[in-house]
């Protein structure tokens, strides 16, 4: 089953067009990865699909329903969570309340039982925090519950990313380079994680990754982009031996 | 010339010398602002400060003018980086609303230290002999002439400095890359310094100007020309010179047309309505560019 | 031996009674105050400002300590309060005859400026930062000449005549009333909402964050409080005028808010009392007779030289010592911490992993006020 379709998608700033004439088809369960040079227009299709730019033309589709001219938070209340490539979480807040703050859509209280601790209030909120120390378990981050985001290592604020995503529920997640900056032996541990919640919480996952170990390693279908336009689609094999594309990506077959 | 013209005119020449004045001190808010992102609120008692300096000036001194305008432009200079050594430099690297705070707590300390000395409004005495051309039916003074002239001068100045000249184009840096300026050899805290500077030193050159068009100082009279100053540069795009002029300038020119056309009691409403409503449809100012945001 | 003792301090200020016990005790003293004169007027007064300082700093706090905006427009919402409930108990409800209207009238005050607050969320849907503190400065301006030129509410005179029905034991109920709304919002999920705003606007949108919905609550709630704090306001001072509520008078708050440190409602607290306090304190008649014991000797060139001059020298002490507030605690004295007894049982415990598994030295610096959020 198609899950996500876009379109002849096209965006632009001014008069420089980030993309053009992009589609995607994404099918229920798969692990799909983009790749492509720095600057080819890979995080535009990110801040597309949700809803932090608005496509200038074309459409996106999510599960039949169009998603251009929706807001950020109602296409992620739609299940669509997503990670960044230069880390954004919340800071200064808590580890626990990062991951919290990202079941806002799945609340289910009034402003006026939030104000009195009344009604519904209590139950939700225990359901948030077991909710939220189980996600924390997972990604081993359960015993830093209340250390600032800030304090944590590299590593650990990247797993706390992914948390944070998985918090909103996601049927599809969106993970811009998740491994930007680790070693191998931490790419392992990553590859290992992102199987581990695909199959845990029965993810759709589209990946951003210029670590050619981790897009050949883990995912099953792979498009590549350059200057806004598609190169290449098909399986990771196709790819490899696509000399089109190891002439304008791979820098003549030197994957790294 | 008809009679209606011929108030117009008048009025046109109000507007040009109450908007200079703002314009010098929009001037220093918009060049720290562009400098350190930061709302430097003591920026009008700097300004009332200047005006009593150059009160100070001419009755216990009894300096001409020039020299009046001279000490009281170093002195607000020296003020100003007084400031900034001591209570905005140790906040570079604290949240931004701290140093906000701090220029607030700068500013009252500057309010009530004056009013210490001088409890009462003062009268600064005439600084020049006032001269009044009848033209037509307009009465040119040649204190709003010098007001007038002066300021755009010292504005042409300070454009040519930031465009033209090593200091500026540090300045310039240092506002568009915090981080990676230091690293080419500029000489961040004297350039920052530099930058208070020239804001206060300019505030103190509109302290002058102030009293020499409306001779009646008190430690307060910073808070609301102050306030009105950061509006005008924030309307023209904060963060830039240019952009400070042209806000000073319409500021000026709507104060005085409504002072003209309905009872003086509703100036400040339309003024801060009419500021509402351009930030709102243009957030960024006349002539300021939108921060994207990366995502 | 301090560790013990440290331990001993913090099962006392964990314990389920503390809350209400002070509570109660606050309430019961109050009332025991103003029924039997047990502290002199003038006292009294002073607690009642410290008690409606407390509501405006948190207030404030929650847009500009919790949300991370910069809002000017406090002194606003605190004049429409003020200018509707005296409206109200003056023209409309028979305050007179049956004192309890007056809570109708305050509450009433607080809600019109509560749709004022609407009003001024609405722009900051679009603008932010800088901008968005002129646009509440403008929004305050414009207030204030409004009212102005209102001849019908007294113009540039004002209203005066008003009851005078604030009363101690009444100012304490509301302050704790509006302490625990604005506390129970911050610990919602629409509270989170507000920091995850402050932290990173996109970003919590793109957490499912409605943040157009949490800025509009935020703002409404702020100004709700702000609101009733103008009320009882007015009902104290019994005389309101525009010029009361202008921008020095935001100044004040803002000055509370981050001296006793930004998004804690135990910081505002703290801030607000402290100022009102020292400014109190600070007067050369309330200097001169706690000092009156000292021999003549010494009493007399100290009067000369240093506590005659105390109406003048405060004024100039008080941003001195803000400004030195601020360079050691950028964030205000308690800033990002909060009081434990204030914090929901729930959350204290969910974060409580933390305090099991070694990372002591972050604990033991803010051991008994930890909010870590």
């Amino acid at each position: 089953m198609t899950l996500l379709t876009a379109t002849k998608v096209r965006h632009c700033f001014g008069g420089l067009c980030a993309l053009a004439d992009f589609n995607l088809e994404l099918h229920q369960g798969e692990l799909m990865g983009i790749i492509g040079p720095n600057g080819a227009g890979k995080t535009t299709v990110f801040n597309l699909i949700t809803g932090v730019y608005r496509a200038t033309e074309g459409s996106i589709r999510y599960r039949g329903a169009e998603l251009v001219g929706l807001t950020p938070h109602q296409i992620t209340a739609r299940r669509i969570a997503r990670t960044f490539q230069n880390i954004r979480l919340f800071r200064d807040l808590s580890v626990l309340d990062n991951v919290r703050i990202a079941h806002y859509s799945q609340t289910r209280y009034s402003p006026l039982e939030a104000l009195l601790h009344l009604g519904r209030y209590r139950r939700e909120e225990q359901r948030i925090i077991d909710d939220s120390r189980g996600l924390l378990a997972i990604f081993k981050l359960e015993h830093l519950a209340g250390e600032t985001a800030r304090n944590l290592p590299y590593g650990s604020q990247r797993r706390l990313e992914i948390a944070r995503a998985l918090a909103i529920g996601p049927e599809l997640l969106l993970l811009d380079e998740p491994a930007a900056g680790m070693n191998p032996a931490e790419i392992d541990q990553l590859m290992e994680l992102i199987c581990g919640i695909r199959r845990q919480f029965e993810l759709t996952i589209l990946l951003i990754e210029h670590q050619m170990k981790l897009v050949m390693g883990i995912c099953e279908r792979i498009k590549v982009l350059d200057f806004g336009e598609t190169l290449a689609e098909g399986s990771p094999e196709v790819i490899q031996n696509d000399p089109w594309v190891m002439e304008a990506y791979l820098g003549g077959g030197a994957v790294g | 010339m008809t009679q209606p013209g011929v108030y117009w005119l008048q009025q046109i020449l109000n507007a040009l010398q109450l908007g200079s004045i703002y314009a010098l001190i929009a001037l220093g808010y918009s060049m720290v602002y562009g400098i350190l992102t930061m709302i430097n609120f003591a920026h009008g008692d700097v300004f009332m400060v200047g005006a009593f300096i150059c009160f100070l000036a001419a009755t216990l001194l009894k300096l001409p003018f020039v020299l009046t305008l001279l000490i009281t432009m170093t002195a607000s200079a020296g003020l100003g980086v007084l400031i900034e050594r001591l209570a905005y430099k140790p906040l570079r690297n604290a949240p931004r609303v701290s140093a906000i705070i701090t220029a607030l707590g700068v500013g009252l300390f500057l309010e009530n230290l004056t009013l210490a000395f001088y409890p009462y409004p003062q009268h600064v005495p005439p600084l020049l002999h006032n001269v009044t051309w009848q033209l037509g039916g307009v009465a040119l003074s040649s204190l709003q002439l010098i007001v007038i002239s002066l300021s755009l001068t010292l504005m042409l100045v300070l454009d040519y400095v930031v465009r033209r000249t090593p200091v500026g184009v540090a300045m310039r840096a240092i506002s568009w890359d915090k981080t990676s300026v230091p690293l080419m050899g500029v000489p961040v805290n004297l350039i920052i310094s530099i930058t208070f500077a020239i804001g206060a030193g300019l505030a103190g050159a509109a302290g002058t100007m102030y009293s020499l068009a409306y001779p009646v100082i008190d430690p307060y009279m910073g808070i609301m020309v102050g306030w009105k100053a950061f509006i005008a540069a924030v309307v023209g795009g904060i963060g830039t010179i240019r952009g400070a002029v042209i806000g000073a300038f319409i500021l000026g020119g709507v104060e005085i047309m409504v002072v003209a056309l309905l009872p003086s009691t509703y100036r400040d409403l339309v003024v801060f309505s009419l500021l509402l409503t351009l930030i709102v449809i243009r957030p960024h100012g006349i002539l300021g560019s939108p921060r994207v945001q990366k995502v | 031996m301090r560790v013990a003792l440290k331990k001993h301090w913090q099962r006392a200020l964990d314990a389920r009674w503390l809350v209400p016990c002070l509570l109660v005790g606050g309430l019961v003293l109050t009332f025991a105050i103003a029924h039997f004169g047990l502290l002199n007027n003038y006292v009294q007064l002073v607690l009642i400002y410290v008690g409606i300082n407390i509501i405006l700093a948190t207030s404030l706090n929650l847009v500009n300590g919790y949300m991370g905006e910069f809002s000017l427009a406090h002194a606003g919402f605190m004049a429409v309060g003020a200018y509707s409930s005296a409206l109200l108990s003056m023209k409309v409800l028979p305050v007179a005859a049956h004192p309890a209207l007056f809570h109708l009238a305050v509450l009433a005050g607080g809600l019109v400026t509560a749709l004022l607050g609407l009003l001024v969320a609405l722009p900051s849907f679009k603008v932010r930062g800088d901008y968005l503190a002129i646009v509440t400065l403008a929004f305050l301006m414009i207030v204030k000449s409004a009212l102005e030129n209102i001849d019908a509410i007294g113009g540039p005179r004002g209203i005066s005549g008003i009851p005078r029905l604030t009363t101690l034991p009444w100012v304490f109920c509301w302050t704790v009333a509006l302490l625990w709304l604005i506390r129970n919002f911050v610990y919602s999920c629409y509270g989170r909402g507000v920091l995850a705003i402050r932290e990173d606007e996109i970003a919590s949108d793109l957490m499912s964050v409605d943040t157009r919905r949490v800025k509009v609550l935020a703002f409404m709630l702020s100004a709700f409080c702000a609101g009733i704090a103008g009320a009882l306001f007015a009902h104290l001072l019994q005389f309101i005028s525009p010029r009361v509520f202008d921008v020095v008078k935001t100044t004040e708050i803002l000055i509370m808010v981050y001296l006793g440190g930004i998004a804690s409602i135990g910081g505002s607290i703290l801030g607000a009392a402290l100022y009102t306090l020292l400014l109190e304190l600070l007067r050369p008649s309330t200097v001169a007779g706690l000092l009156s014991w000292l021999p003549a000797v010494v009493f007399d060139p100290l009067n000369d030289y240093f506590i005659r001059h105390l109406g003048v020298l405060r004024m100039i002490i008080m941003p001195l010592a803000l400004v030195l507030v601020m360079l050691f605690w950028p964030r205000g004295i308690l800033g990002l911490r909060e009081f434990r007894g204030f914090i929901p049982r729930r959350d204290r415990r969910a974060h409580g992993a933390a305090r099991l598994k070694g990372t002591d030295t972050h604990d033991a610096a803010d051991s008994h006020s930890t909010r870590e959020t």
